[in-house]
């Protein structure tokens, strides 16, 4: 199931469901974010949103050093859910502008890296991308 | 169901630190004799052993720790099963052998945990520990510990509206605080060392991710503790002073951008600490002093929060209003916490119930409680993902 997730994000697709209980949006998985229905329809959520928070990553895990620094965000999309993903952005502009960057607007798109021992797809890995709108 | 009372009979913990002479097994032996000597009980009175460990496979290339580490402290063919639930993994344990005790499944059991994440260098323990956030979504963005609770402290100066300066300045507080206790503590990482930190040096410090600096974070540990536990009545006849257990909670959560808002409110824990209050038919206002798991200086005031403490958005100023030291109204932390005295992750849940232990018996010289009676544990696993809370006493429960 995560794999049709990011095949659909390189297609620039966020995929996601609706719970026909409590009509709350969750990024795909087998049951509701908020409350554990599993009565859902799989839907192609917005692809934008605002950035709730985020911070740069300064020391990274084997497997990501090489990235480094980056941009971790979370995004809360138009329906409401919220998803985990990079800002396309210089790291250091990011701190620079600061909390500012809260709630800005963002468009998401998925990228491919380079994969690493241990993630869960062993043919690649890709990242929610999200860039920032003007 | 009726349960009996339960009682800690003995405490160990090694030195946190550095330890590359010792593996994962030999250093739980440790602690565990250490408690062992203090029970006045016999090797074969022990009948289970609860094991926490986190991520042997990563560290040490070794899995399946329950009857290694059985075998090792002389215990070869009792039940013996490890527990893994990221830095919660000894205090999952222990919740699991207090009720084996308390429904009389045994008498008297072992808990404990083992670690070695700084002997497994930076990139490696980094890895390790980021096996602990969601191992699809937040994993491929390159989310790490640290990285989690920056994301949470800057999501709390957004939400809260307090300047982010200004809570960084509050939260290196938390940083200096926890220092000052672990650098007095002979069994820290940081024994006499950054015992006199100043705001400055918290900020200045290496940036590991915005906004935490190296100060903002507990440092990487190799270390053990261990608990012999057994039933009211019988800790009565062996020892002078038993140590209860009041009540217990534990509650969970999925991957943490699916928790949204509740970054900064951590419900998992919420839920557990309201279960143990209810179980030792206490509130927070009972509480003398608590273990906090500061695994960075926003963690800690985030938990006193949930746990009730403070109103949410409060905490911050609680630690700056002194509130949370150990002359204020509730200590947090008096043994230097993870930031102080180091988090070797397995062990480190009881690690915690090792100092509540030691203070609730007047043994703690260091940074002693006056008149605590009633002391608590927290400890989480994750982004929030496993949440324990602990309470003990020095009375039976009423």
């Amino acid at each position: 199931m995560f794999k049709e997730f990011f095949d659909a994000l390189l297609e620039g697709k966020v995929l996601g469901i609706k719970c026909k209980d409590c009509n709350s949006y969750s990024i795909l998985k087998s049951t509701c974010d908020n409350c554990g229905s599993k009565n859902v329809d799989k839907v192609e959520l917005s692809n934008k949103g605002v950035i709730t928070t985020f911070t740069t990553t300064y020391v990274a895990p084997a497997g990501y050093d090489k990235e480094c620094p980056y941009v971790v965000a979370f995004v809360e999309l138009e329906e409401g859910c919220w998803l985990v993903g990079r800002l396309d952005i210089d790291a250091n502009l990011a701190d620079e502008i600061g909390q500012d960057l809260i709630g800005k607007e963002v468009e998401i798109y998925g990228k491919e890296f380079p994969n690493e021992p241990y993630y869960p797809d062993k043919k690649r890995r890709v990242v929610p991308m999200f860039k920032l709108i003007s | 169901m009726e349960k009996r009372d339960v009682a800690v009979l003995g405490v160990g913990m090694t030195k946190f630190g550095y330890h590359p002479d010792k593996s994962l097994t030999e250093l739980f032996a440790e602690a565990f004799f250490e408690a062992f000597e203090e029970s006045n009980i016999e090797l074969k009175d022990i009948e289970a052993l609860y094991f926490g460990n986190f991520v042997g496979e990563m560290t040490d290339g070794s899995a399946n720790l329950g009857g290694f580490v059985a075998d090792e402290i002389g215990l070869k063919g009792i039940p013996a099963r490890r527990y893994e639930a990221a830095c919660a993994s000894s205090s999952v344990a222990f919740r699991e052998a207090y009720y084996a005790v308390a429904t009389g499944l045994y008498d008297c059991v072992v808990v404990g945990g083992s670690e070695r994440l700084y002997n497994a260098g930076t990139a490696i323990g980094t890895r390790a520990l980021a096996t602990a956030v969601d191992g699809v979504y937040e994993i491929t963005a390159g989310l790490t510990f640290p990285g989690v609770f920056a994301l949470a402290a800057r999501f709390y100066s957004k939400k809260y509206e307090i300047p982010l300066d200004e809570l960084r300045e509050k939260m290196a507080m938390v940083s200096i605080k926890n220092h000052k206790y672990g650098a007095v503590n002979p069994k820290s990482q940081f024994y006499n060392k950054f015992g006199d930190l100043k705001v400055e040096d918290v900020l200045n410090s290496k940036m590991i991710c915005s906004p935490l600096t190296l100060f903002d974070c507990c440092p990487m540990t190799d270390g053990a503790s261990a608990v012999i536990l057994t039933t009211a009545d019988k800790a009565e006849d062996l020892i002078d002073t038993p140590v209860y257990v009041l009540g217990a909670g534990q509650a969970s959560a999925g991957a943490l951008f699916r928790q949204k808002e509740d970054l900064i409110r951590a419900i998992p824990r919420k839920i557990s600490s309201e279960m143990a209050y209810r179980e030792a038919g206490l509130t927070p206002k009972d509480i003398d002093f608590v273990e906090i798991h500061d695994c960075f200086t926003i963690a800690e005031i985030i938990a006193s929060e949930a746990m009730g403490f403070f109103e949410y958005g409060k905490g911050a100023d609680a630690v700056a209003e002194g509130v949370t030291s150990i002359d204020g109204d509730l200590p947090i932390n008096p043994d230097g916490g993870l930031i102080g005295k180091g988090h070797p992750v397995g062990a480190t849940g009881t690690a915690q119930i090792y100092t509540v232990a030691k203070i609730l018996r007047n043994e703690y010289k260091y940074n002693p409680v006056k008149d605590a009676e009633v002391g608590m544990t927290d400890t989480l696993g994750g982004d929030f993902g496993t949440l324990v809370n602990i309470i003990l006493g020095v009375h039976r429960r009423r």
